[in-house]
């Protein structure tokens, strides 16, 4: 931004009346310069993130409907956090119609681009990255809007994160496509969420590629609807590093698909290779609950036809060497823990998926009970949700061309 | 780059704002007034004394009509030392709605609190923040005092300076951006005042309001939030859940920022598990400290709520914003109530 522009804006908060563009730089001052940009841009204007190292002390907060926040590119643009000295993430967002694309947030002292109660928001061709690789000590989630209604998710690349690489939490309406999500906890997760698409992404050397969850005691309950498709998950078998307390710190290392306490989820179409423990896991909730509102079982969970390669090796679990000995050397492809809702089926899985099932007899009381054996499971009369339409398309028009 | 037309448009408009301030100073020669219009109209006054509400800044001695007031518990904020104060346009009154909820002020109200540090000769006036009820709403505005106590001015983007803590802590204090101040002022996309809930100020006070006719009625509850240095005075209960309504709940409740924790805090919420008694959390982080539920009765080592209170450290610190420094006492009421929660 020239001086003479700082100048007028410094002396003018009157809103013109046709969009703008406000050019920051980095350099002297970026942290007040970026701020008073994204306090003072209106609805329909943009601001403009040039080349370079934006080295940033505090959070940055965008709090204005229909803005576009872009950078040079997401190699080219980066928002430095390495010396943040407050607030709870880097980049936070909480008014609608927000498109962000093109720069990168580093290594952020909590989240890295949070979102919270925004609608129809677009994170694309971001990078959100802890650079020293994976480690307790990183912040949380790395993109992460919750509370939304219209989340799209496009080509963001992500690793480091002590939880979830892309974590879409509390929001419907969501797609999370062409994105790449490495080293972190989990790599993308969709929690407490309805109407999602998960497709076309990579996750890989996660400790776990992709969840889906539902957990109890939350505002916003009863996750379901969601398509997992056309995904490479393969090798997550980075040891977990989250702080213990997260309800992440207990997926083990060696998860590729992960659905717990869901209802109508589809995995299809998805590369799935060389996770150690399990390529597919199909659970309920683990731990003990009061919330009356809360189901902790998976219900229509369908296993579509997935390329599986590998996997089942070295399983993170209690009496791994019994059980490789017991499948022959490896463990099969899906896993599940047994657990139904009394009168609903848990999961549907096509003619020749391999699984296996731990036939836990109590919701919420550990593996002791287990008793191992295969999976016996009907085949699905149909592999098609229609209610699942992922982001409306409008958010991939804003981007499109 | 903004557009040229763009640019001219500015600065157009600059010029014309310049002239149209120069106006009004002229015509409002009287000193002592508050100034309504930049209350309720003046889209952000880039300096505290255009709203005339100090016959003495330095001092910060009020104009008539500008209130002062305390809270029986207040925010931990470093250890400053806070003045606050209400402005209440002439001829209207506040209304005491729902007691559970902060007295409603009509528009063209104004709530004004600064942050200094030091006493006596030694005080500097840091920061003032300002939060203005206009037709479409309130507005949160930081102002920054100058080096020569003079006057303050806008600081939108925030701000940071080095000082000293009365407990003589050196920090790097942070002045709060505007989207900042809606972080914790803000429920369902609103900015809202916090602080003066009936229950949370003197009776005294609010009678004397009434009396000046500022106020419609003293609610049943007025003063019933425990004064906080009161001690061992008050109940270990009382005073941990005073401090959590005032340092915690801003955020922690259904429709603010922090609700899709699904902890709420609030004085009024009386169930166990909102309250984080045996909740697990959900988006902490490294903020758990590798503990499993908010709060476990009986063993505050345990509990990540006093956990994150007892850090200072950015992605664990909590509240997020605020305050650079632990406040033992602080510390201290919530661990008592954790410990006798187990009794």
């Amino acid at each position: 931004m020239t001086k003479l522009l700082l100048a007028a804006s410094a002396l003018v908060f009157a809103a013109p009346a046709w969009a703008e563009i406000h050019e920051v730089e980095p350099g002297e001052g970026a942290q007040e310069r970026l701020q008073e940009a994204l306090i003072l841009a209106e609805p329909g204007d943009e601001v403009v993130l040039g080349a370079g190292r934006f080295v940033l002390t505090d959070g940055i907060s965008l709090d204005v409907d229909d803005v576009t926040v872009r950078g040079a590119g997401m190699d080219a643009t980066v928002l430095d956090f390495t010396t943040q000295a407050g607030a709870g993430e880097g980049f936070l967002i909480t008014s609608d119609d927000v498109t962000l694309r093109d720069f990168a947030v580093e290594n952020p002292k909590g989240d890295g681009i949070k979102s919270k109660a925004a609608d129809n928001i677009v994170f694309y061709r971001l990078r959100v990255t802890w650079t020293e690789g994976p480690k307790a000590t990183n912040g949380a989630y790395g993109v992460y809007p919750v509370e939304g209604t219209g989340v799209l998710i496009d080509s963001v690349v992500v690793s480091g994160a002590s939880d979830a690489g892309v974590y879409v939490g509390q929001s419907k309406d969501i797609t999370v496509r062409n994105s790449i999500a490495q080293y972190n906890v989990a790599g993308i997760e969709i929690e407490n969420s309805r109407n999602a698409i998960v497709e076309n992404n990579m996750t890989l050397h996660n400790t776990g590629g992709i969840l889906v969850f539902d957990l109890p005691d939350l505002p916003v309950m009863g996750g379901g609807d969601v398509i997992v498709r056309n995904n490479l998950v393969t090798t997550n078998n980075t040891p977990n590093f989250a702080p213990a307390g997260n309800i992440v710190a207990g997926i083990p290392k060696g998860t590729g698909v992960m659905v717990m306490a869901n209802d109508n989820v589809l995995i299809e179409n998805n590369l799935i290779a060389e996770n150690d423990t399990a390529q597919v896991m199909v659970i309920a909730y683990s731990q003990t609950f009061t919330d009356a509102r809360y189901d902790p079982y998976p219900r229509n969970v369908l296993i579509g036809e997935n390329l599986y390669t590998g996997g089942g090796g070295d399983p993170y679990l209690p009496g791994a060497e019994m059980l490789l000995a017991a499948f022959g050397g490896s463990l099969p492809d899906v896993l599940w823990d047994g657990l139904a809702k009394e009168g609903t089926p848990a999961l549907f899985a096509v003619e020749g998926t391999r699984g296996w099932s731990l036939n836990l007899p109590v919701q919420g009381q550990g593996v002791a009970n287990a008793q191992p054996g295969p999976m016996v499971v009907d085949t699905p009369a149909s592999l098609i949700l229609d209610q699942v339409t992922g982001a409306p398309a409008e958010l991939a028009a804003r981007i499109a061309g | 780059m903004m557009s040229h037309v763009g640019l001219l448009g500015a600065a157009a408009l600059a010029l014309s704002a310049v002239t149209l301030s120069g106006v009004i100073a002229a015509k409002d020669a009287e000193p002592l007034q508050v100034s309504d219009a930049a209350v309720a109209t003046q889209k952000f006054p880039r300096a505290l004394s255009e709203f005339g509400f100090f016959s003495d800044a330095a001092g910060q001695v009020p104009v008539p009509g500008v209130v002062p007031y305390q809270l029986r518990t207040p925010l931990y904020s470093d250890g400053a030392d806070k003045l606050r104060f209400v402005y209440i346009p002439g001829g209207a009154s506040a209304v005491a709605a729902d007691e559970n909820e902060v007295l409603s002020f009509p528009v063209g109200s104004a709530l004004i609190k600064t942050f200094a540090f030091g006493e006596g000769a030694d005080r500097r006036l840091i920061e003032t923040r300002v939060l203005l009820h206009r037709a479409d709403g309130w507005l949160a505005l930081p102002y920054r005092w100058n080096a020569e106590q003079t006057d303050a001015k806008l600081a939108l983007a925030g701000g940071r300076l080095d000082l000293t803590t009365p407990a003589g802590e050196a920090i790097s204090y942070r002045i709060p951006n505007k989207n900042q101040c809606k972080e914790c002022h803000g429920v369902e996309g609103a900015v809202v005042p916090i602080g003066p809930k009936a229950r949370n100020l003197s009776h005294d006070w609010l009678t004397r309001q009434v009396a000046h006719g500022r106020l419609d009625s003293v609610p049943a509850n007025a003063g019933t939030m425990p004064h906080w240095g009161a001690g061992d005075a008050a109940e270990a209960e009382a005073a941990a859940r005073a401090y959590l309504d005032v340092n915690c709940a801003h955020c922690h409740r259904p429709g603010a920022t922090a609700s899709n924790s699904g902890l709420d805090l609030r004085w009024e919420q009386g169930d166990p598990m909102k309250l984080g008694i045996m909740k697990r959390p959900v988006a902490a982080g490294r903020g758990s400290g590798g503990l499993d539920f908010d709060v476990v009765p009986g063993q505050p080592d345990q509990s990540i709520l006093l956990h994150r209170m007892k850090s200072a450290e950015p992605g664990v610190a909590m509240p997020e914003l605020g305050r650079a420094t632990i406040d033992p006492e602080g510390v201290a009421a919530v661990e008592r109530w954790i410990v006798e929660l187990g009794q």
